[in-house]
């Protein structure tokens, strides 16, 4: 079933700006969408408005055709996963998994055998008669994400379910969590702050900034071509490049530099050029110096002076050596109007 | 580390026989025979037990009356001040609502005024609504009396419950009610029974304005207050143990839910 959310706006009675300022937005049937921004950009409010736990001041939610905009939370046929797990410390981990089986009065039979195989998809199988207590960080949110799926509902939704949990931990439950998601098929709202996980879990991304979505893709082209210097700034790590330059005839003049590229119609204007860090090459003619050299394993990281200030530069293992001459390959180039920051097309 | 440990276990048997031994000394004289608490030197274990004292008191005009109403009207209390304090505890720990602040210190108010203070014009209104001298009248001073711990203990448990568990019940299908009972309450029942014993015990020492607005319908303390001071020797223990002895079978219902507080379920 497919969400679909109208002109919401909602503003809190505490702050004076809204929390989210007139989003539309609509996941399709069986997607995985990925709502990622800093925190406070609305994401979270967003979420809870589709999940039924804040109430717009305006605009609709429809999930599946369905108007549910007035509908409380139990009737929206929805599952969710907390930030907190919140799962229920006074019942044992069968208990909470078959919680929403419970409330929808499943006959007994039916309920065991859609609470072991929840619990079996999470590896929960040997901690059934345990008390939340009894168990890790990293279990507790299995149990929460075995609740969440053992209703069977039609659209899931996520707020942060990997933020509490240790980095290790959380890459291995990210790719975890993507899997059983692809198989269940449910139609999936995701809120995460970090950029990584929305690359890596989403089939689309939008990115929120101050209760708008900037941009909304697929992950690789919100990476490569961000629509806005916010955009570009916060997805990927590290974060794109960016720096002023003046468009002549075809090249960009940075201080004394000058170098191919640049966005037509943009004559003798002044525009920010972004790049990406994987994207600059090392080994021609434009002088910079080797400031911080960052080996990552697979990759080195160099952070680098040029005249156009400082760049983050992602080269192959084993660099070596205090001089580069960098090269920015046209194609590779992205253009923002420096007042308004937007990208030029 | 096992040094402090030691401190700690002396220190509790210590309080506990703080506790116990007057009790124990008041039960000892109750049920031993008359003759046995003017021998030199008393003796401290029970070897004269007779009945009689405590028959000879149950027996006695107003005592077995007095001690079901002080259980009427405590377990009235418990029951009144919790079907309207859970609810304003549930509000003050969820909502913010104008006026909060001011709410919770008008709350304390009504226990900077005396007793004696209130009981002249309750007993002049209950006189005029009919209720003096009855049970419902002194339920309804001491669920007063106990309303505002009743609210801040329960608000200060509901606290302690997560909102996204409610939120979660929501979520999976349960009506506001039904994640309140199922959620909520499971995790608050010590809070509740601390609450409860607190306004049991409340109501039971309660004795000023149970006595100031009653005449016939005493409870057990304001009788025996009335009348233990003019009563020989035996009578005052038996009084005593009458007085104890409720109140410590209710902590012994109650205490298994207040013990849950240290086990596994609250968080």
């Amino acid at each position: 079933m497919n969400v679909t959310v109208k002109n919401l706006v909602k503003t809190y009675p505490s702050g004076n700006r809204r929390a989210t300022d007139d989003i539309s937005l609509t996941v399709e049937d069986g997607e995985f969408l990925v709502l990622v921004g800093p925190s406070g950009c609305g994401k979270t409010t967003l979420l809870r408005m589709v999940a039924g736990l804040e109430t717009p001041d305006s605009g609709t939610v429809t999930i599946g055709g369905r108007d549910v905009t007035a509908l409380p939370a139990r009737e929206r046929g929805l599952s969710m996963v907390f930030q907190s797990y919140a799962i229920f410390p006074h019942l044992k981990v069968r208990q909470n998994i078959g919680f929403g089986l419970t409330m929808r009065k499943v006959p007994r039979a039916e309920w065991d055998s859609r609470v072991r195989r929840a619990a079996e998809l999470l590896d929960l199988g040997d901690y059934l008669d345990r008390y939340p207590a009894q168990l890790s960080g990293g279990q507790r949110q299995r149990v929460a994400v075995a609740r969440a799926i053992a209703v069977d509902a039609d659209v899931l939704l996520m707020d942060e379910p990997l933020s509490n949990l240790d980095a290790l931990l959380r890459m291995q439950f990210r790719a975890e969590l993507k899997k059983i998601v692809a198989r269940l098929g449910t139609t999936t709202l995701y809120v995460t702050h970090d950029q990584a996980e929305a690359m890596s879990l989403g089939d689309r991304v939008a990115v929120l900034r101050d209760g708008r979505i900037d941009q909304l893709g697929t992950p690789m082209a919100v990476y490569s071509r961000p629509a806005s210097q916010f955009v570009g700034g916060f997805l990927g790590a590290p974060p794109m490049n960016f720096f002023p330059a003046t468009v002549s005839s075809g090249r960009l003049q940075v201080g004394d530099v000058s170098f191919p590229g640049g966005p037509s119609g943009w004559e003798d204007r002044k525009v920010l050029v972004g790049i990406r860090a994987e994207a600059i090459g090392v080994s021609a003619d434009i002088p910079g110096t080797v400031e911080v050299a960052e080996p990552t394993g697979a990759t080195t990281l160099l952070t680098v002076r040029w005249a156009g200030g400082e760049l983050k530069v992602q080269t192959a293992a084993g660099f070596e050596g205090s001089e580069v001459g960098l090269s920015f390959p046209p194609a590779a180039l992205r253009f923002f109007d420096p007042d308004t920051s937007l990208a030029l097309h | 580390m096992t040094g402090r440990r030691w401190v700690i276990q002396l220190l509790c048997v210590l309080v506990s026989l703080f506790m116990a031994v007057p009790i124990y000394l008041i039960t000892l004289a109750a049920l031993s025979s008359r003759e046995s608490l003017d021998r030199f030197p008393l003796p401290l274990l029970p070897t004269s037990l007779s009945g009689e004292t405590m028959t000879t008191f149950l027996r006695s005009t107003g005592v077995v009356g007095g001690l079901i109403n002080s259980i009427t009207i405590g377990l009235s209390t418990v029951v009144l001040s919790l079907a309207i304090g859970l609810p304003a505890g549930y509000a003050l720990a969820r909502y913010a609502f104008r006026g909060k602040d001011a709410y919770q210190i008008g709350l304390l108010l009504t226990r900077a005024l005396p007793i004696v203070v209130l009981s002249v014009p309750l007993g002049r209104t209950f006189l005029d609504l009919g209720l003096y001298d009855t049970t419902y009248g002194v339920t309804l001073l001491h669920t007063a009396l106990a309303l505002p711990t009743t609210i801040l203990i329960t608000s200060a448990i509901f606290l302690g419950v997560p909102p996204e568990q409610e939120e979660a019940a929501m979520i999976f299908g349960a009506s506001p009610l039904v994640a309140f009972v199922r959620v909520v309450l499971p995790q608050a029942l010590p809070g509740i029974a601390a609450s409860a014993l607190f306004t049991f015990v409340l109501s039971w020492n309660e004795v000023l304005g149970a006595s100031i607005l009653t005449l016939g319908r005493r409870t057990l303390p304001a009788q025996l207050l009335a009348t233990l001071a003019d009563s020989p020797l035996a009578f005052r223990f038996a009084g005593g143990l009458a007085l104890v002895l409720p109140a410590l079978i209710f902590i012994a219902i109650v205490r298994r839910y207040l013990l849950n507080m240290w086990g596994t379920t609250l968080r």
